[in-house]
């Protein structure tokens, strides 16, 4: 067997870091750009995916030309006209203390501490009549914070469909929030009941479509109980009073002429 | 000195790192319920497998032999973090399906394997030849068992209908095991016994 010296030892360690970190950091700083413009993208398309209007094969951007972005004011629910919609970063906006607002602990059903003052909102208009709202949401699961877009139609109250796009739930329990069979149970429940109040929850026993309160229940996820009750929440916060609950609200008394 | 032709093509099916070795079984489960994660996971793999061969046996005769391990990991862990960014760039949809196991290639033992065994001892030219075979080995079976399981599971292949799902009006009632992970286990038992009942001395002897 070989002895090498110390020195020799270090040095060569040294060097051998030195040029693995070149490389490393060459391919992660050109890349960026594109690695970028793929995320946008991606965005681009789960808000297509959540209502129901992405189709394989098509341009993404081709298809996101019939999705109109504005600005909302989430505690007055109004839009904020002339705001810059292109360059509105969500999580930068978030860390910005000047964009954004710490949430009292009562009110905090979706444990997300935090939240921007001011969000994008998607809308599908179609022969300049509103069709369909999409939303960005995000709370607390079991592991990690899941990030959602929701559709809901003009009424402020029927689910289009649910897509999230970002979590780190167990693949095949919590991370079954991804199923498309699981997805597609959302499409056409009500959030809110006849008093307006929030009313959706994800039973832990099969949904009798026979019900009534079947329109409010999506089955829940098994082996995922502390996901799904993540779920439940994240979207009682976002469609109650401190989310999205006053634009919604607004949207309705807009009678879809937003 | 062993030819050219051997050190390539003998770690296909003679001495296959998964089913004579049994190793780099993990990602083999994991990656292989669609054919097409299989090809991006694959050349990765070959890629990884080639550069740390190549990178290790060049500067074999540097490499101090205490921390030979440590350089090891190194240059495979540098060359998996430039195969992610690279796939994250070009082929993000197919990225985010592979997740987390592009950067398990890491562990995956036939890299390490071969850089210890192999390219340690030869120069750069064997020793890229030798990750490319096995490379292609790792491939081999993940092909196999890509494509039974896309097929059967989903009744697909690349994507492409193969047999029409009860599900859309057809005949085939698709196969939910083969989606699960379990099945690539039931898999590679079948292509290790294929393979040992055509090349018998692959057999182990019993004691």
């Amino acid at each position: 067997m070989r002895h090498d010296s110390v020195l020799k030892t270090v040095v060569v360690a040294t060097l051998l870091c030195i040029i693995c970190s070149i490389f490393v950091s060459y391919a992660a700083v050109s890349l960026k750009p594109l690695q970028e413009k793929n995320k946008i993208l991606e965005t681009k398309r789960n808000i297509l995916v959540s209502a129901g209007l992405m189709e394989e094969g098509k341009s993404i951007e081709e298809l996101f030309k019939k999705i109109k972005v504005k600005m909302v004011d989430i505690s007055t629910g109004r839009f904020l006209e002339g705001a810059d919609v292109t360059n509105f970063d969500a999580k930068k906006a978030l860390k910005d203390p000047s964009t954004s607002m710490r949430i009292p602990e009562v009110k905090d059903i979706a444990k997300i501490k935090k939240r921007t003052l001011h969000s994008l909102v998607y809308l599908v208009e179609k022969d300049n009549q509103l069709e369909t709202i999409i939303l960005p949401i995000y709370g607390k699961g079991l592991w990690s914070t899941l990030y959602a877009f929701i559709a809901i139609k003009k009424d402020g109250n029927t689910v289009q469909g649910l897509s999230f796009y970002e979590h780190a739930e167990t693949p095949g329990l919590g991370g079954e929030v991804d199923n498309p069979n699981w997805k597609k149970l959302w499409k056409g429940k009500k959030i809110y009941d006849e008093n307006w109040k929030f009313a959706i929850t994800l039973p832990k026993i099969k949904v009798d479509p026979t019900k009534p309160e079947s329109i409010h229940q999506i089955d829940s996820l098994s082996g995922a109980t502390l996901t799904a009750r993540g779920v439940e929440n994240l979207i009682h916060y976002w469609m109650g009073e401190d989310g999205f609950g006053p634009f919604l609200t607004w949207i309705r008394s807009q009678g879809g002429e937003a | 000195m062993m030819k050219a032709k051997e050190v390539l093509f003998d770690p296909v099916f003679k001495n296959n790192p998964i089913a004579l070795q049994i190793l780099g079984v993990c990602s083999a489960l994991a990656v292989t319920s669609k054919l097409e994660t299989v090809i991006a996971m694959s050349l990765s793999v070959i890629a990884v497998t080639i550069g740390s061969n190549l990178a290790v046996s060049l500067i074999r005769n540097v490499i101090p032999n205490n921390i030979r391990i440590i350089v090891q990991m190194t240059i495979i862990a540098s060359l998996v973090i430039i195969v992610d960014q690279l796939l994250k760039a070009y082929a993000f949809q197919t990225s985010k399906q592979l997740s987390v196991f592009v950067g398990l290639i890491i562990t995956n033992c036939i890299i390490m394997g071969r850089a210890e065994a192999f390219a340690m001892k030869n120069p750069p030219g064997a020793a890229i030849l030798d990750g490319l075979g096995n490379g292609l080995g790792y491939a081999v079976v993940l092909l196999v068992v890509g494509a039974i399981r896309e097929l059967f599971g989903s009744g697909k292949l690349l994507g492409f209908d193969i047999f029409q799902l009860t599900t859309d009006g057809g005949w085939y009632q698709s196969n939910g095991l083969m989606l699960l992970p379990p099945s690539a286990f039931f898999l590679i038992g079948f292509f290790i016994w294929a393979l040992r009942a055509w090349k018998t001395d692959q057999v182990e002897q019993e004691h």
